[in-house]
């Protein structure tokens, strides 16, 4: 029930802000800080609750929650809570306060509507991340989707529509495919047993073919690899990067890019074991491509965000090697690096919109210096360039080590390349860090250095990436069971 | 167990957290007092510490202390947790120790710096991370602390970085060394694959029966920590980014590009001596490696004109010597020129600082001269510090540890003829190089107006590193003239002891050539470049030699060369595919769907003929078909 109502307060959330500017526009974004701020004490007072310790045997889930929905087409509303789920959530709401606090003085128009898109986004991808009923799952997709096409769309920049089309027709494309083999599941799911249910624990007990099993995979797995996103359907990401307001940069690259990481661990390796395990060498190889060939993409870009972006690609591309070895040690490393490439390049996104605010340019060229008129920021901005070429004592290192050491006995010479991928990381980084804020002077304009609000946003960025680059252990051990499940099941 | 051992580094960690922080909104005074505080009070812990370890040596020759359990896994753990040995004693003496000394110094040296804070919690955060890497139990932490040290070098090369040489220079240093470190990562997995832990003690013990002396595996593993060590310590073909750190502030180059990180690569090797000895392959490479490196650099050495350049040069030839005594099996000589060579580079660096400071920034030796008498106080420690390169015979460290090298690179078990000779060639270069810098600064002509003199808390320091230049020798003496040894017992704690060869000549012999190759050396430089000076103009004439003297001057063409294989087609590549290829083929699907819809478009035109005739088409083709099928 308690995940109903987390939805519920972003869903009501959305709606009060919406209403609430009719009188008062900062209501609205004290109304939007307020509802995250609630699920994210909701969130924290879960982990708190369940400690992984406290789950016997195979039984992972700590919360399942089941009622009727459409019964007469088997649709329940099923919401349910592993390790997995509640770290994704707490990062969904830690980043959804950090977005509200970056928006505040951003947004000057149709604030209301902003606040309202954004919370909805929110409560979408908590639902994707804690559905259990694939009509559900489907459900909280495109309402995760929609609301995110109207953020880059209205309050992006200046190529905004562009972008927002291009971000809907590649996730929605993928979307339709994975509701064929939604569909396809459920129909031979029910002609084998009888009852007709979109529920994820009866869908997994489906017998398929391999060829059947391999082209219903394909649906999902496109679906979600094309959020993830996996070369070559990549190419939707730095325009919706780039154009989106920074709350929308900073949900895209920590949130969105996860549910498709989210859903390969869900959905695709439990229901297709044999198919995902065939496919895996390819997925290994598509995951290097993307580690080096978004890598070298940053490294070229002059577009501060797109750049920014590139380095999403670079690193997600790691996540789905992580996938596809099948190891525990690999797969501790994904959820690893799904948290804490959610901060640091949450990070750089706000970072990167703060230095629009004030020199009103994405341009790096026109950039230089900065460190001067902003040691603060630029020291900050330090911190999260490191943490993107993977320094160790900051989280996305232990993210990445366990990723390649666990993949290395599977392909050696796939995770050689990929390890490389750590010198290509150093080019782009150190080259973003020399552009911006080193060098000569170059603005006339004194800058002001970060105000207390952004002092806040980036602490609690610093502070999180920090204490998981030395104590990941929490996380590691929420996401122990439900891995061990899966690993083992194979 | 021992809780002291924490605080070392804690200290220089808190120094930074405090500097990092505060630092902008605190007086310069307290800055210095934070920053060259904390690692005294470091060097201070160490030193009761040390003097504990040597009275009663610990059981298992070992204090260690487990912090918290840094990640475990199912199939992995991994804990934050120090251990100190004989070893890492050594290091972490020569690391709290100068590291105060050049911090005492930077405080006066760094005085009008508008960052000063800047400067304090990035040095603070060096000593703290090359702390950590030194007493690492695990390989793990060692790479955190490898790859800290990187981070402190680039951030101190490019301390100055409104200048743009200065941030490349920096670049330059943290993507060649990154290099090495993904080798080096490389290896930690095929390590862990094999042995399925990083645990260092657990890995010395369980290498030997897990491998087999020589076989492919351990070769790689070897190899590839090598390549790391090879990177952080400058050693062909990594060696190029060291010349060009030297950008940085005086005392950085001091610290980091000659005491300390650009030995961490010597003590990866000996920590993982175990690993290097069961493949005779990798012990050849790394004597191999280190006998070109010092030639090579030394070379370098004696073409340059700045002033840091030449000793940068120098620092990878000496880097050279220590990889060659590794590599040679002369384990503890290797680390015991690591002792010396802080003492005196440290030095080295910092007087020259000194002397770039009095006149008025100026690096360039030729215009330098007649600071002998100007400046009696960095005359005379400089002195101290090019007798100890040159190794000057009894009056200097370096000769007893360069001594022990020269005479291991033939004798030791894997040493040869050939290693012995390039040392010796070495040797000569160097003392022909440390010459002609002494006199070209020193002596003849002042041609630079000296615009003020260093105070008291930058000559202490030089004074004290002077002493230990000229006496830190002193407490090894080769086995035929005194028997004391006190440097290898503590080494050969850990260390192997050296294994001779057969049949070898008598060692005093060894001595007398390497005496007098260094004193020859040192005449040659007298003679160019003080007695007899047109003969060096003469030899300059020839088009032949001035293209040699250019091909040392700029490090044997290597930067070209890496500008011309990797940076420019990387460059290039990235260029082209600016706007992604991927992204040019979905642009095309939709150009090509507007293209079709125009078309079509052009059809709906409201034209009641064209209708007719499209509806008359239609049925045509329709007949046409039916009447084919």
């Amino acid at each position: 029930m308690i995940l109903a109502i987390m939805i519920g307060i972003l869903l009501a959330g959305g709606l009060l802000c919406w209403a609430a500017t009719r009188w008062n526009i900062a209501v609205a974004k004290w109304i939007a800080l307020l509802a995250v701020l609630l699920d994210l004490v909701i969130a924290i007072n879960l982990w708190l609750q369940h400690s992984a310790a406290s789950l016997t045997g195979s039984n992972v889930w700590f919360i399942n929650y089941q009622a009727n929905w459409i019964p007469s087409f088997g649709i329940s509303f099923h919401l349910a809570l592993d390790g997995l789920s509640l770290v994704l959530l707490l990062l969904t709401f830690f980043l959804g306060a950090l977005g509200v606090l970056c928006s505040w003085n951003e947004i000057k128009e149709r604030t209301g509507f902003y606040y309202f898109n954004l919370l909805w986004t929110l409560a979408g991808i908590t639902g994707v991340f804690v559905a259990l009923d694939l009509f559900l799952f489907y459900f909280f997709w495109e309402v995760m989707l929609v609301p995110m096409f109207f953020l880059i769309g209205i309050w992006g920049d200046t190529n905004r529509r562009y972008a927002a089309y291009k971000f809907f027709i590649f996730t929605q494309a993928g979307g339709l495919l994975m509701l064929i083999s939604i569909l396809a599941l459920y129909f031979i799911n029910g002609a084998q047993t009888g009852t007709y249910s979109y529920d994820y624990f009866s869908l997994l007990n489906t017998k398929l073919e391999p060829a059947t099993a391999t082209l219903i995979m394909s649906g999902f797995l496109i679906a979600f690899v094309i959020k993830l996103p996996m070369i070559p359907f990549h190419s939707w990401l730095p325009d919706a990067h780039s154009e989106a307001p920074t709350a929308g940069s900073l949900i895209l690259a920590g949130l969105l890019l996860k549910t498709g990481a989210y859903g390969i661990i869900r959905f695709v390796l439990p229901l297709f074991p044999e198919a995902s395990a065939a496919i895996s060498w390819w997925a290994l190889l598509f995951g290097v491509i993307g580690i080096v060939y978004g890598a070298m993409l940053a490294f070229a870009q002059t577009d501060i965000k797109r750049l920014i972006a590139y380095t999403s690609v670079s690193h997600m591309g790691f996540v789905l090697v992580g996938i596809f070895a099948f190891r525990e040690m690999a797969m501790q490393g994904v959820v690893m690096q799904m948290v804490t490439h959610g901060i640091s390049t949450g990070a750089l996104f706000v970072l990167a919109g703060m230095l629009k605010e004030r020199l009103h340019t994405r341009d790096i060229g026109r950039m230089g210096g900065l460190w001067t008129s902003m040691p603060a920021m630029g020291g900050v901005a330090l911190l999260f360039t490191m943490a993107s070429l993977g320094l160790p004592l900051l989280g996305s290192f232990i993210a990445e080590f366990l990723i390649l050491m666990g993949t290395f006995p599977v392909n050696p010479p796939l995770t050689i390349i990929a390890t490389l991928g750590l010198v290509f990381s150093a080019l782009y980084s150190l080259r973003l860090m020399q552009k911006v804020f080193l060098g000569p002077v170059t603005t006339e304009i004194p800058m002001k250095d970060l105000s207390v609000r952004e002092i806040i946003v980036m602490g609690a960025f610093t502070v999180t990436i920090v204490l998981l680059g030395i104590y990941p252990q929490p996380v590691i051990d929420m996401a122990a069971t439900v891995i061990n499940n899966l690993v083992v099941r194979r | 167990m021992n809780s002291l051992i924490a605080l070392i580094p804690a200290l220089p960690l808190i120094g930074f957290l405090v500097l990092s922080l505060a630092g902008r909104h605190l007086p310069k005074k307290a800055s210095a007092w934070i920053g060259a505080g904390m690692v005294s009070a470091a060097a201070i812990i160490t030193i009761i510490l040390g003097l504990q370890f040597l009275q009663a040596p610990p059981a298992g020759d070992a204090y260690t202390q487990l912090l918290w359990q840094w990640i475990r896994t199912e199939t992995f753990s991994c804990s934050i947790s120090f251990r100190l040995d004989a070893l890492s004693l050594v290091f972490v003496f020569v690391i709290t120790f100068v590291g105060a000394l050049i911090h005492i110094y930077s405080t006066a040296f760094m005085q009008h710096d508008r960052d000063y804070a800047r400067f304090f919690a990035s040095m603070n955060l060096f000593v703290f991370s090359m702390l950590v890497l030194v007493l690492a139990d695990n390989l793990l932490l060692m790479y955190l602390g490898w790859e800290g040290v990187g981070l402190c070098s680039y951030l101190l090369i490019g301390f100055w970085y409104e200048t743009p040489a200065n941030t490349r220079a920096a670049n330059k240093a943290f993507y060649i060394t990154r290099i090495g470190d993904t080798a080096m990562a490389i290896g930690l997995f095929l390590l862990f694959k094999e042995l399925g832990t990083l645990n260092i003690p657990e890995i010395l013990n369980g290498a030997p029966g897990h491998f087999t002396a020589g076989s492919t595996n351990i070769t790689i593993i070897a190899l590839l920590l090598l390549a790391g060590g090879m990177g952080k310590s400058a050693q062909l073909p990594f060696q190029t980014w060291l010349p060009d750190a030297m950008a940085g502030p005086s005392p950085v180059s001091a610290l980091i590009h000659a005491a300390t990180m650009v030995t961490a690569g010597v003590y990866l090797v000996a920590r993982m001596h175990t690993v290097f000895e069961l493949s005779p392959v990798a012990m050849s490479v790394t004597a191999i490696v280190g006998a070109i490196t010092l030639l090579v650099a030394g070379c370098s050495a004696m073409a340059q004109t700045d002033i840091k350049r030449i000793l940068a040069y120098s620092t990878i030839s000496q880097i050279g010597y220590m990889f060659l005594a590794l590599g040679v099996g002369a384990w503890s000589a290797g680390i015991f020129h690591f002792f010396t060579h802080a003492f005196f580079k440290a030095l080295l660096f910092l007087a020259a600082g000194a002397i770039i400071e009095s006149l008025h920034h100026e690096h360039n030796i030729f215009k330098m001269g007649g600071l002998k008498d100007k400046m009696p106080v960095i005359f005379w420690t400089f002195l101290a510090g090019s007798a100890a390169l040159a190794a000057l015979p009894f009056i200097s460290a370096g000769f007893f540890s360069k001594d022990q090298i020269l005479w291991y690179a033939w004798s030791a078990g894997n040493g040869n003829p050939v290693l012995w000779f390039v040392a010796l060639l070495g040797a000569f270069i160097t003392a022909f190089y440390t010459t002609r810098l002494m006199l070209v600064v020193f002596w003849g002509d002042m041609k630079t107006h000296i615009s003020h003199f260093p105070g008291k808390r930058m000559t202490v320091p030089l004074v004290i590193l002077a002493i230990f230049s000229v006496a830190a020798g002193f407490i090894e003496w080769p086995h035929n003239i005194v028997h004391l040894s006190l440097f290898s017992d503590l080494a050969q704690k850990v260390l192997p002891s050296t294994t001779l060869r057969e049949g070898v000549p008598d060692e005093i012999i060894f001595q007398f050539v390497a005496v007098v190759v260094t004193l020859a050396g040192v005449f040659m430089g007298y003679t160019l470049y003080y007695k007899n000076k047109p003969i060096l103009e003469q030899w300059k004439t020839s088009p032949a030699n001035r293209a040699l003297y250019n091909f040392f001057y700029k490090g044997w063409y290597f930067d070209q060369l890496y500008d011309f294989i990797f940076v420019k087609p990387f460059v290039y590549l990235t260029r082209v595919n600016k706007s992604d290829f991927f992204d040019g083929l979905y642009k095309g699907i939709a150009l090509g769907s507007r293209r079709i819809n125009e078309f079509f478009s052009v059809s709906q035109n409201g034209s009641l003929r064209w209708y007719v005739a499209g509806v008359l088409f239609g049925i045509l083709f329709i007949f046409t078909l039916q009447l084919l099928l």
